[in-house]
C-alpha cells in the first residue's frame, strides 16, 4: 500500500474516535478528501518543479506513535535557546512533553492546539481562525484533516510578551520511520507584541517527515517576529507550510535559517488585510551533501500603502540543492505598494545547483517593486584584501561566505538568536571567528 | 629588506612595470610619486602578491629571499603590508572579527598559538588610541559605510595591529582632510622603527610633510626615472611632472 492509500484508510480509525461535535469535524472531512483528490504534489506541477518527495515517500511511516516517548531536559537543552527566560512549547513524537515544556494562561494562552480543540472556552477562536488563512492545497489539507497538536497562542491586544516562545517537535526515532502533522495557531491581537521560535528536531538518525501547518493572525498594529531554526540531522525532512494574515499597519517578519535536513521545503504566504502593513521575509540557507531546501513565497498585497521585503541568501556546496520561487501579487487597489525582493547565491561547488524564479504580478500602476537575483562566485577584489592581511585563501573564502549571509541577520531583534545562528552558520563555514566583543 | 631587480609586470598582456630596480634597507621611508597611470599602485600590488598581475622579468627579494612564488598571505604573513588605496567593504565582518583573524591566522602560519583573548583586547585598545579610533567603531562591519578618513585611519589601524616589517601605504592621504591627514601620519610615524620600512606611494608631496622620505623615486611609464633626497618631493609639487617627462625624453 503506499503512502497515500495508508493515510487515507488510516483516517477513518482517527476521525472515529474524535468527538462528534468538533467544530474541526467537516472542516476534516473536507480536507482528507481534497488530499484524496490531489495526493501528493508532484514535479508536474509548475510549484513543485525542482523539488521532488517522491524519496520521501517510500517509508513505512508510523502516522500515530503507539508509545510515549520520555526524553531529559539535558539531551535536548543544546536545541533550545536556553540562556533566555523563554515559554517553551515542547512535543516529543508529536505528542506534548509537559515536563519540558513552560506554558502560560496568566493573562494570555500559550499552550496546546489539543486544549483548545476540545475545551468549550476556545471554540469560538477555533471557530473565527482555524483554518481560515491556510489554503487548500493538498499538504495543508493533509495537515487539516490530521490536526490535533501543535502549540496555540492567543495574545489578547495590548499586551507586549517579552518572553519569546519556543515551539519545539523532537523525534525520539523510537519509531522506525515517523511521519508528524503539526499544527499551530497564533492569534495576536491589537497593539501587541510576540516572538516565537520555531524548531523541528531528531535525535536518531531514523527517517521523519514533518508537514507542518501554522496559521498567524496579526491584528491592528500587532507586531510579529518569526524565527525557524532548520538544523536538523540529514534523515530528517520538513515541509513548512506557513500562513500569515495581517491587518493594518501591524508588522510580521519570518526569518528562516536552513541549514540542515535531507529536504526541505518552505511554503510561506503573506496575506496583506489592511493598509500600511510591513511584512519581511528573510532566509540564509546554507547546504552541501545532497541537501535540499526550497523557498516557496508569497506575498499577497491586497490593500494600499503597504510593504513587503524579501531578503535570502544562499551557499551550496558538494551536490547540494536549491530552490527560491518568490511571488509577489500587487492587487489593482493596492496602489503606492513597496515590494523588494532579492535572492542572492553562491555555488561552492560544480555539482551544486539552485533554481530562482521572481515571480511578479502586479496589478497596480503607482507601485514600487523590484526583484533582482544573483549566482555567483566570491569577489576577487575582496578575496585579495583578505589574504593580504594574512588570512589564507580557504579561510578568506569562508569568512567572504560567512560575510555574505550573516548580513542578513541584521534585522534579527533576539540577540540570542543571532549570536547562535552567527556561531551555526561559522561552525558550518568553518571559520574561527570570535564573538566575545 | 626589500630589493627589485628589473621588474617587469603586466595585466592582460598589457605591459605597466617595464624595469624597476629599488632598494629598500630596515629604518628608511621612501616615497614613490609620478603622474597617473605611471604603474605606482601596480607597483604597490605587485609586491603585495596580486595574482591579476604577470611577472615576467626581473625579482622581488624580501630579506634576501625571492618571493615570486609566495601567494598574497604568505607575503603577508612575513611582514608586508599594504594600505589600500580603496579598502574593500565586507558586510557583516566587524572590524574587531577582521583584525583577530589576520592576527591569529598569521600566528597561527608561524607556528604559534592565538593570541590569548585579554592580549588581544589590550592590543586593540592601544592600537585604536594610537589612532583617535572609538570602541564603537570596531564594531562596525569592515569598511562599510566608512568615510573616506575613516577607511583610511582602518588600514593603519590594521598595520599598527598587525606590526609588518614592511608597510607600502598607497595613495593613503587621498580623501583626508587635513586632521584625519595628521592623525593617520602619526601614526605611522609612531610604529616607525630601525627595524621597519616605509613605502609611501603617493602623488602629492602633502603626506610627506608629515611622513618624512629618506628617498623620493619619481615613476614614470613603468620606471623609476629620478631619484633623490626629500627636496624632489618639492621640487615636483611646485613644477608639476612635466620636467621629468622632458627630461626622460631628451
Amino acid at each position: 500500500m503506499d503512502l497515500k492509500d495508508k493515510i487515507v484508510s488510516s483516517y477513518l480509525a482517527f476521525e472515529d474516535h474524535l468527538d462528534d461535535n468538533s467544530p474541526l469535524h467537516d472542516i476534516r472531512n473536507e480536507a482528507i478528501k481534497i488530499f484524496e483528490q490531489k495526493g501528493f504534489p508532484s514535479k508536474k506541477e509548475e510549484a513543485w518543479k525542482y523539488t521532488s518527495l517522491n524519496s520521501l515517500l517510500k517509508h513505512n511511516y508510523s502516522l500515530f506513535p503507539k508509545r510515549d516517548n520520555a526524553i531529559e531536559y539535558k539531551d535536548i537543552k543544546q536545541y533550545l535557546i536556553h540562556d533566555i527566560d523563554s515559554y517553551k512549547i515542547i512535543f516529543i513524537d508529536g505528542k506534548y512533553s509537559s515536563h519540558l515544556s513552560e506554558t502560560t494562561h496568566d493573562g494570555m494562552d500559550v499552550c496546546l492546539m489539543s486544549a483548545a480543540l476540545s475545551k468549550p472556552k476556545y471554540r469560538l477562536i477555533i471557530e473565527n481562525y482555524f483554518n481560515k488563512v491556510a489554503t487548500t492545497d493538498s499538504l495543508t489539507s493533509l495537515n487539516t484533516a490530521f490536526s490535533s497538536e501543535g502549540a496555540y497562542i492567543n495574545i489578547p491586544k495590548n499586551k507586549l510578551v517579552e518572553k519569546p516562545i519556543q515551539i519545539v517537535h523532537f523525534s525520539t526515532g523510537n519509531e522506525a520511520a515517523l511521519m508528524l502533522q503539526p499544527r499551530n495557531l497564533i492569534v495576536v491581537g491589537e497593539n501587541s507584541h510576540v516572538q516565537i521560535i520555531e524548531r523541528h528536531q531528531s535525535l536518531t538518525e531514523n527517517p521523519v517527515l514533518t508537514n507542518s501547518v501554522t496559521e498567524v493572525f496579526a491584528a491592528k498594529r500587532a507586531i510579529v517576529d518569526y524565527y525557524k531554526v532548520q538544523n536538523d540531522k540529514e534523515s530528517a525532512s520538513l515541509i513548512d507550510n506557513t500562513f500569515i494574515n495581517q491587518k493594518q499597519e501591524s508588522h510580521c517578519s519570518v526569518h528562516t535559517f536552513s541549514f540542515g535536513g535531507k529536504l526541505t521545503r518552505n511554503n510561506l504566504n503573506f496575506f496583506q488585510n489592511g493598509e500600511r502593513i510591513d511584512s519581511t521575509l528573510k532566509g540564509v540557507t546554507i547546504i552541501g551533501n545532497k541537501q535540499h531546501v526550497d523557498h516557496n513565497t508569497l506575498v499577497h498585497h491586497i490593500e494600499p500603502n503597504c510593504e513587503s521585503h524579501q531578503d535570502y541568501k544562499g551557499i551550496f556546496g558538494d551536490s547540494a540543492t536549491g530552490v527560491f520561487n518568490g511571488r509577489v501579487i500587487v492587487n489593482k487597489e493596492a496602489q503606492k505598494t513597496n515590494a523588494f525582493q532579492s535572492n542572492n547565491n553562491i555555488l561552492v561547488s560544480d555539482k551544486a545547483s539552485i533554481n530562482t524564479k521572481p515571480q511578479l504580478e502586479i496589478f497596480a500602476d503607482d507601485v514600487k517593486c523590484s526583484h533582482g537575483c544573483t549566482i555567483g562566485q566570491l569577489d576577487e577584489s575582496a578575496m585579495f584584501y583578505l589574504r593580504s592581511r594574512g588570512i589564507p585563501e580557504k579561510e578568506a573564502k569562508a569568512l567572504l561566505m560567512y560575510a555574505f549571509s550573516n548580513n542578513v541577520l541584521s534585522s534579527v531583534k533576539i540577540p540570542e538568536i543571532k549570536q547562535r545562528i552567527t556561531k551555526i552558520i561559522a561552525n558550518k563555514l568553518g571559520v574561527r571567528i570570535g564573538f566575545d566583543l | 629588506m626589500l630589493k627589485i631587480n628589473n621588474l617587469h609586470a603586466s595585466v592582460e598582456d598589457k605591459a605597466i612595470l617595464r624595469g624597476i630596480n629599488l632598494e629598500v634597507k630596515p629604518g628608511e621611508v621612501h616615497a614613490i610619486m609620478g603622474p597617473n597611470g605611471s604603474g605606482k599602485s601596480t607597483l604597490a600590488s605587485v609586491i603585495a602578491g596580486k595574482e591579476e598581475y604577470d611577472v615576467e622579468e626581473g625579482e622581488i627579494l624580501l630579506e634576501g629571499e625571492n618571493i615570486d612564488d609566495l601567494a598574497a598571505e604568505e607575503r603577508a604573513h612575513k611582514g608586508i603590508f599594504l594600505s589600500f588605496q580603496y579598502p574593500v567593504e565586507i558586510p557583516g565582518v566587524s572590524v574587531t572579527n577582521f583584525i583577530k583573524t589576520a592576527i591569529n591566522e598569521t600566528r597561527k602560519a608561524k607556528g604559534l598559538d592565538d593570541m590569548p583573548a585579554n592580549e588581544m583586547l589590550k592590543l586593540i585598545r592601544e592600537k585604536s588610541e594610537l589612532l583617535e579610533i572609538d570602541r564603537k567603531f570596531l564594531s562596525r562591519s569592515l569598511n562599510e559605510g566608512f568615510s573616506g578618513g575613516e577607511k583610511k585611519r582602518n588600514e593603519i589601524f590594521q598595520m599598527a595591529m598587525l606590526e609588518p616589517k614592511l608597510a607600502i601605504l598607497d595613495e593613503t592621504d587621498s580623501g583626508l582632510d587635513i586632521d584625519a591627514l595628521r592623525i593617520v601620519a602619526n601614526g605611522v610615524n609612531k610604529l616607525k622603527s630601525k627595524d621597519n620600512a616605509v613605502i609611501v606611494i603617493t602623488h602629492y608631496q602633502r603626506l610627506l610633510d608629515y611622513i618624512v622620505p629618506d628617498f623620493v623615486h619619481v615613476l614614470h611609464n613603468g620606471r623609476i626615472v629620478k631619484s633623490g633626497p626629500k627636496e624632489l618631493a618639492h621640487e615636483l609639487e611646485e613644477k608639476g611632472y612635466d620636467w621629468i617627462k622632458e627630461e626622460v625624453n631628451a
